[in-house]
């Protein structure tokens, strides 16, 4: 298995490991990884405390799950409740909680929610379900999005009528500029994100390093990759030679994607979008395109949220910008737990929250 | 079975065709004496004062997937609960649960399984029973086993004896079962076929205990796999458990589909694998006879009983860190990025 013996390769790792070691800057190094991929395998594979005490591994805003704000969960639960329409949706965003209920529970009390492995499952089930109202939850990154927009295009061509979106999608640069404005988190460099990065590419990102002095690097996701990744930042960071770099040269180009980043744009254009604990961010969005509209379910389908109401001493917020781990949160692993999440970041199994509790609460 | 292919409603019914079923498929199949009394109980004789009693329900789902089906899985299963209390297993019962039209080869295919499961771990089926219910009231088939097995003298084996410095012994692969069943009922193949492990593991505890080895704890890792059997020692124990993920055997194809489908291998049920917890002199001679078996080849020595990080199972990953592995928690959802 080559990316086994190659990717999960002990002495290579210790190498790394090592080097990053012999680096030892003579300030602590902060960097952030964004892709909720690499908070797993960060936490799976114990890489966090191989590291060398002056570099800190924070997590970021990375699973598009748990940014996803509460005013937009509650949005799909009042569609799930209307007569005749069938809510389409990613596993993951069941037990997210909204303000008052979650999908889960509005499904346990009768609302016709499906999950789906693709938004192409969803266009099906709109067109075998000609006299319903088939709405797919559109939650994701740029690795997400081209696919949906696949499937607006052929509902399109199909003249399927009764299939909508509804986008909470989400772009990943203007986060991390927002990031980069919070001080109080102190980030030196970005783990940039994998399967974001094979559609974008590096250009999207070279104004951290350019206007921001932020170290960069796009990373695969394997323990090999990761650590190689975290030796070239720290090299960025000394060096004092910040850049994009990508280690994940196998999977990403420079240029990124373009047929998928085109598909993107025919359909979807930016928005201000918000993120859960993090507020509104320009431009970090994705709604779709006027010449579309027709397949957008916040323009087609009226409907009247509950009020909204925010979580009681959850931090998922801080959580998700790297400035509190999640053991700091008095609900972590009391109150909230993976059987019964109060906060997004619990729910998704790429969530920090879950990561922490998975792998690596408080074993020491 | 002339002239009927599937179940109906009247094989169900306690009457005539009841009557056909029992004696024309389960009797034949399942022939020992105080079965074919037919009595509303089988009476037993139990030479020994201690017994272990357990009963599980097998809803598996394909019914037949590569490595056997739901009548092995029935028989093996509870074999395997009676064994890992460190019993000789000698009688089980048989419920069956089955759809209304469904088809009678199969059934007589899984208790043919059944009796082949049954011979090999040298137990009878003594007492059995079967509902019919209404097509689209059940799935196909659900079948209930329970077992007793006797246990000898001077054998204490529970999941809360395991002792500070003591070896833990992993039987083989894990992972097996639960991606061979997962993959069959989802359709996907792969270049090389991934079989369940479903197998009796009597015969190996019988040849520890026979050999003197002393036992503390013993679990086979069903559902929850590895990790939650793990956590359950450590827990009712009070002690901490270490790990070496790279002893732990796992087979490549398993380990690349889990990756491929988010899973991990330490949550996957196995049908065929026993974790042995025992005092660190005797791993050597225990791992030795594990190996004799058929079924204990690929057994390894994974990790040992600890004092610190008690009630918690921590795992040395492949790559050099640590990090805990805890209970399963929920279910493995789909990854959106």
């Amino acid at each position: 298995m080559k990316y086994k013996d190659e990717f999960r390769n002990k002495h290579e790792i210790r190498k790394y490991v090592d080097r990053i070691g012999e680096k030892a800057a003579d300030r602590s190094i902060s960097l952030m990884e964004v892709c909720g991929t690499h908070t797993m395998a960060i936490s799976h594979y114990g890489i966090r405390n191989m590291m060398p005490e002056y570099l800190r591994l924070i997590s970021g805003p990375g699973c598009p799950v748990c940014v996803t704000p509460n005013s937009y969960i509650d949005h799909a639960i009042a569609l799930a409740k209307l007569d005749d329409v069938i809510i389409t949706t990613f596993g993951d965003m069941m037990r997210v909680p909204g303000s008052t209920s979650s999908l889960e529970h509005v499904r346990s009390n009768g609302a016709d929610i499906k999950i789906v492995y693709s938004a192409m499952n969803a266009v099906e089930i709109a067109e075998a379900n000609p006299l319903k109202t088939v709405v797919f939850l559109g939650v994701g990154f740029e690795t997400t999005a081209p696919t949906i927009a696949a499937s607006i295009k052929v509902a399109d061509e199909c003249k399927i009528k009764n299939y909508y979106v509804l986008s909470a999608h989400k772009v990943m640069p203007p986060a991390m500029e927002s990031l980069v404005l919070n001080k109080k988190i102190g980030i030196d460099g970005f783990i940039c994100p994998g399967h974001v990065s094979t559609v974008i590419g590096s250009l999207p990102y070279s104004f951290l390093a350019e206007k921001y002095n932020k170290a960069c690097v796009i990373s695969g996701f394997e323990p090999v990759d990761i650590c190689a990744s975290i030796l070239m930042l720290v090299e960025q960071v000394t060096d004092g030679n910040p850049r994009i770099e990508i280690q994940y040269k196998r999977a990403v180009k420079p240029e990124g994607n373009p047929a998928a980043l085109k598909m993107m744009y025919d359909v979807f254009e930016p928005c201000d979008s918000e993120w859960r604990g993090i507020g509104l961010i320009k431009e970090s969005g994705l709604k779709i395109k006027n010449e579309y509209k027709g397949f957008d379910a916040y323009d087609a389908i009226e409907v009247e949220t509950e009020p909204l109401k925010e979580l009681n001493g959850c931090i998922c917020g801080d959580v998700l910008q790297g400035l509190k781990f999640p053991y700091e949160c008095g609900l972590f692993k009391t109150v909230c737990t993976p059987e019964n999440p109060v906060g997004a970041c619990m729910v998704s199994s790429e969530g920090t929250c879950a990561a922490y509790y998975r792998y690596e609460n408080n074993w020491t | 079975m002339a002239s009927l292919d599937y179940i109906r409603l009247d094989h169900g019914s306690g009457g005539k065709l009841s009557y056909r079923l029992i004696k024309d498929l389960f009797l034949p199949h399942f022939a020992n004496e105080p079965l074919k009394k037919l009595d509303d109980s089988a009476v037993l004789s139990l030479s020994h004062k201690k017994v272990a009693f357990t009963t599980d329900s097998y809803v598996v789902d394909p019914l037949f997937f590569p490595g056997g089906d739901i009548g092995k899985l029935a028989v093996c299963g509870t074999v395997n609960d009676i064994a890992m209390s460190g019993a000789v297993p000698v009688y089980i019962s048989a419920g069956f649960i089955i759809e209304e039209g469904f088809p009678i080869y199969e059934l007589e295919r899984i208790i043919i399984s059944m009796e082949k499961s049954a011979a090999e771990a040298v137990v009878d089926i003594v007492t059995g029973d079967t509902k019919v219910v209404p097509k689209g009231k059940a799935d196909k088939l659900f079948i209930n086993t329970a077992g007793i097995g006797i246990i000898l003298d001077n054998v204490d084996i529970s999941s809360a004896n395991a002792q500070i410095g003591d070896t833990v012994i992993l039987s083989g692969y894990i992972g097996d079962h639960g991606i061979a069943v997962m993959s069959k009922r989802e359709g996907l193949s792969y270049k090389t076929e991934i079989v369940s492990d479903v197998a009796p593991l009597h015969a190996i505890i019988e040849g520890l205990m026979q050999s003197g080895i002393e036992i503390h704890s013993l679990r086979d890792p069903t559902r929850g796999g590895l990790a939650s059997s793990l956590n359950e020692i450590a827990a009712k124990s009070n002690v901490g458990i270490m790990i070496e993920e790279e002893k732990i055997p796992v087979r490549k194809e398993v380990t690349s589909v889990c990756d491929l489908l988010g899973f991990d291998p330490l949550y996957v049920a196995n049908e065929g694998k026993f974790i042995a917890v025992l005092p660190a002199c005797h791993a050597p001679e225990a791992l030795e006879i594990i190996k004799t078996h058929e079924y204990g080849k690929n057994a390894e020595i994974i990790g040992e009983v600890t004092e610190e990080h008690k009630k918690k199972v921590i795992l040395n990953t492949e790559i050099g860190g640590k990090r805990i592995i805890d209970m399963l928690t929920g279910e493995q959802l789909p990854r959106i990025c």
